[in-house]
């Protein structure tokens, strides 16, 4: 059995597991059991992955396998990994164990919550490790239905209004897409043969320019609904303030990375030509969301709110670099991915349990927080100023690469879009700091708080493991760097 | 007619076999004993049905009137399997006392539409399909008025009598121009002598308005609410599943096979039925809050999406047809099931009532969640296969607009087919239905539905199964 379905199979199994028991306590372990053997294998095929590059392979994809499913219409479940998706699936990991922590004390329907998070991990999972485009939408759609019970029931505010705007334009994104893959596919032998779904052979030739013109925008747009493209964003800060702290980690962190993911592997890789004359519109819109996404946080008062309109400004930014088609910039946009994932992963688990212990998110009604709650605070800040680029965390990192990467196209549209871009940096710094200034320092505000307890054992470990992976990256970026560096070079001379 | 005569009618002949089983038993039945009829005339069709996988003859009977091929085979054997579950999902309701007494008439008038579908789709001649089209439309129309002391089954029986017999006149109308032009009503010599002349086409649009009717397509789907909401829960499923199952079929044969000389017309007919019936169908079910109607829309709205197998004229829309009939019998009839059963139970057939279902009955709420995404195309289960294979086979043949006017519309549909499934898990309800157990023979109706959405997607050998046998036409 290929190691890479293993990632598939665990989840369901941990899920399998959960629907017969009947104790509701033996629930968390049994999850939290699943979601660390799932860590643990993670951490096994990215030291796999490494060892097989250093010992000399340089296929386009390691770990491939191929098990025919439907063929007469060339479906075949097939898996494969490069640095790229190696990385993601490090991150999805993370913080899906991260998130499992996190809704420690989550008690109403607790098993059929549980299933609903493992379900949706299985999705992003098996959507990482496809490269097969009809299974990779199979695995893509089943992301993201888990999300309406999970917002719908477990969530706090307009609950039901947020989870049924967020399904619908999500699917409406993956609608377009459907149509996109269909058309990829009837195009992917235009030279006569067969057809086929497998990316890797849809990549050797060249779908006519016609056709790419009329599915590149449709399968763009069709991720980026997912990867916060303006104008199709406006799922996400409801859809992220609704949602329950493990849903909103998740969602935020990994399910936006499926849209980047996506745009990346899919649209621009298998119709560069079609990329490379339409980037700019696409261009203009993500800077947009860059900075739209920024100014809109600094308009919130709401802790969930500020953290999802940063969120969309944090997904664009991946778009933008990914559109510059190059190779720092590219590196950059898996960089970003990365890093944004797992500070917006800790941001809201942060937030989650401020609002447990102060049963309010507005920042105007806290205050002087970190007399109180000084571990939960110090990490905020740390979290804080590595969102807005500090360096030695990983947001720098990535930011880095994509701007330099953005910046070298000699051309005035570019440039002036880096630079546009580049000022999201100070907008994010106004309302971080903004905000760790209102919440955590100062005097205590409201009396009642002042005997909240600090984190316990569980959130510790939420917290810390995310933590660790910024720092990690922030102050040793160079193995990832190359990791992925090395995935993207086929990638980017395919694009030139 | 010599024995191997016989097994090429093997289906009919089985099935009249039934009918007459059932009814001498009745006559030897006591007044006490009818209840014992049911489950005696469902193991019967369940016979019926497994003899029906058995490796079947072709050829044609009658003068080449009566055909038989893998193709109607394997259309014959996905009625039987629908036909199967809606008579599992009716036993509880025909042991109510106002039914008991009724049972075997209800058995022998299904049996007998079926009967009828069955020559319906065996057809190589025009009054051959006439025939099997009126010995499935009329009996139907007395099931749908079954509940005879109830105003709203009456109404449905008028309903569904008065418009069929307008659509069959329509296209007789139709068929008579038809021989006019060509001289002929065997299919083999209309396709080899047809023309595109006015005269023909507009023969055929009639005949197109009459299986348009059958098949519930806008403009013709008038009748469609008002008949599922008034007839009994179980009618409503034979109607919205077989029924329409069984007018796609000979409607998908005899366009591929009769029809393909005036290609050019109902391929844009079927375009703009297509987009109008989809439309309209999932316009009107976001405001229903009766089940029964909710289901009614939504089952026009599917059709819509039937059509997108049609209009390519390719091998790969006959097989996606057949293969999403049979997605979309187990679909909805899991989705009529449970209506049905908490309505036997309850009384209550309003999404209202609905509310907070999982609380009390978490497996029935589940059941629905699955049928609704089955219906709604999510995977993972069987609808998310179906809908992609359809529009892949529409596509194939350049029709991207449509195709993207039927995934926006997926999610129109996505949208209402939710409200039930939010109804259940996330609304609070002071008063929800209470929790009660279903019988066994509901649980096994819904079973083997559930059986179906799961397991139909994933095997890709019942795909390729339907692929090779499509290619016999």
């Amino acid at each position: 059995m290929n190691i890479l379905s293993w990632l598939v199979i665990i989840p369901l199994l941990t899920v399998t597991g959960i629907l017969f028991l009947n104790d509701t306590r033996k629930v968390k372990l049994v999850s939290a059991v699943g979601m660390s053997i799932q860590l643990i294998v993670s951490a096994v095929i990215v030291y796999m992955y490494l060892t097989a590059r250093k010992a000399g392979n340089t296929d386009e994809m390691l770990f491939v396998s191929r098990h025919e499913w439907f063929r007469t219409l060339h479906i075949f479940y097939t898996v494969g990994v490069d640095g790229v998706s190696v990385a993601m699936i490090a991150l999805t990991s993370v913080v899906v164990f991260a998130g499992i922590f996190a809704s420690w004390e989550m008690e109403d329907l607790r098993k059929e919550f549980f299933i609903s998070l493992i379900l949706l991990a299985t999705g992003v999972f098996g959507f990482f490790i496809s490269i097969d485009l009809f299974t990779m939408f199979l695995f893509y759609e089943v992301a993201v239905i888990p999300m309406f019970l999970l917002i719908g029931i477990w969530g706090s505010g307009p609950k039901e209004y947020s989870a049924m705007k967020l399904t619908l334009m999500l699917m409406g994104g993956s609608a377009l897409l459907m149509v996109g893959l269909i058309g990829i596919y009837f195009n992917s032998a235009p030279d006569g043969g067969p057809l086929t779904f497998n990316i890797l052979e849809i990549s050797k030739i060249t779908i006519p320019i016609a056709a790419q013109r009329i599915f590149f925008p449709l399968t763009f747009v069709g991720f980026g609904v997912l990867g916060a493209l303006f104008p199709f964003h406006t799922w996400s800060p409801d859809g992220h303030a609704s949602a329950p702290t493990a849903v909103s980690m998740l969602h935020a962190g990994v399910l936006m990375k499926l849209g980047g993911y996506g745009a990346f592997r899919v649209a621009m890789f298998l119709m560069p030509e079609a990329a490379s004359e339409m980037a700019w519109i696409f261009i203009i819109l993500t800077t947009i969301s860059v900075v739209y996404g920024a100014f809109g946080a600094i308009a919130q008062k709401d802790l969930k709110y500020i953290n999802a309109y940063s969120s969309v400004s944090h997904c664009g930014l991946v778009l933008f670099a990914v559109l510059m088609m190059n190779q720092h910039a590219m590196g950059g946009a898996i960089l970003q991915m990365i890093s944004h994932g797992l500070m917006t992963a800790l941001f809201f688990a942060l937030i989650g349990m401020i609002y447990g212990r102060t049963h309010t998110r507005m920042i105007n009604e806290m205050g002087g927080l970190m007399k109180v709650i000084p571990f939960l605070s110090v990490i905020y800040v740390m979290a804080g100023l590595a969102s807005l680029g500090l360096p030695g965390f990983s947001g720098f990192v990535a930011e880095m690469s994509i701007f330099f990467g953005a910046f070298q196209h000699p051309d005035l549209f570019h440039r002036v879009a880096t630079i546009v871009a580049v000022t999201s940096i100070v907008i994010t710094a106004v309302y971080i700091l903004r905000v760790v200034a209102i919440l955590l320092l100062g005097p205590i505000k409201d009396h009642h708080f002042d005997n909240l307890g600090d984190a316990k054992w569980y959130e510790r470990m939420s917290v810390v493991t995310l933590l660790a992976g910024i720092i990690y990256i922030g102050m040793a970026p160079l193995g990832l760097a190359t990791m992925i560096k090395e995935s993207l070079i086929p990638i980017v001379d395919k694009l030139l | 007619m010599s024995l191997e005569n016989f097994a090429i009618m093997r289906h009919e002949l089985l099935l009249t076999a039934a009918f007459l089983i059932i009814l001498v038993g009745e006559i030897f039945t006591a007044e006490e004993k009818k209840g014992k009829l049911r489950g005696f005339a469902i193991i019967l069709f369940a016979i019926v049905t497994a003899a029906g996988f058995l490796p079947g003859a072709e050829g044609s009977l009658f003068g080449d009137m009566f055909r038989s091929s893998r193709t109607t085979l394997l259309m014959k054997n996905v009625l039987n399997i629908g036909t199967l579950i809606v008579l599992i999902q009716s036993f509880t309701w025909l042991g109510k006392p106002e039914n008991i007494d009724r049972v075997s008439e209800y058995f022998m008038l299904l049996i007998s539409t079926l009967i009828g579908m069955n020559f319906m789709i065996s057809s190589g001649h025009f009054v051959m399909f006439y025939l099997g089209l009126e010995l499935a439309t009329i009996p139907l129309a007395a099931l749908a008025a079954f509940e005879r002391y109830k105003n709203n089954s009456a109404e449905a029986g008028i309903k569904l009598i008065l418009s069929s017999s307008l659509s069959s006149g329509i296209l007789l109308f139709g068929l008579s121009m038809i021989y006019g032009t060509t001289g002929s009503l065997y299919f083999d010599n209309i396709a080899a002598s047809a023309t595109a002349m006015p005269l023909t086409v507009l023969g055929f649009i009639f005949f197109f308005a009459g299986m348009a009717f059958k098949m519930s397509l806008v403009p013709f789907h008038l009748w469609t609410a008002d008949v599922y909401e008034g007839a009994p829960v179980n009618i409503t499923s034979y109607l919205s599943v077989i029924s329409k199952g069984a007018a796609a079929f000979i409607f998908v044969i005899i366009l591929f096979t009769v029809f393909p000389v005036i290609i050019q017309t109902w391929e844009r007919m079927i375009w703009i039925i297509a987009v109008l019936t989809m439309t309209v169908g999932n316009l009107f079910a976001i405001r229903q809050k009766n089940m029964k109607r909710f289901l009614a829309f939504s089952s026009i709205a599917q059709a819509g999406f039937f059509l997108l197998g049609f209009i390519g004229g390719n091998e790969l829309g006959m097989t996606t047809v057949i293969y999403y009939a049979l997605i979309y019998i187990f679909s909805n009839l899991a989705a009529f099931g449970v209506v049905a059963a908490i309505s036997n139970q309850t009384g209550r057939e309003s999404m209202d009532e609905y509310n907070g279902l999982y609380r009390t009955n978490p497996g029935l709420s589940l059941v629905m969640m699955l049928a609704m995404f089955s219906l709604a195309g999510i995977p993972p289960v069987a609808g998310f296969f179906g809908k992609f294979f359809l529009f892949m086979a529409a596509a194939e043949k350049g029709f991207y607009v449509l195709v993207t006017i039927a995934v926006l519309n997926t999610i129109i549909a996505l949208y209402y087919y939710l409200l039930v499934v939010k109804a259940m898990f996330i609304n609070k309800n002071e008063d929800p239905i209470g929790r009660f157990k279903s019988d066994n023979m509901t649980k096994l109706g819904l079973a083997i539905c559930i059986a179906g959405i799961v397991i139909t997607g994933f095997a890709s050998g019942i795909f390729e199964m339907i692929r090779n046998i499509s290619f016999g036409i």
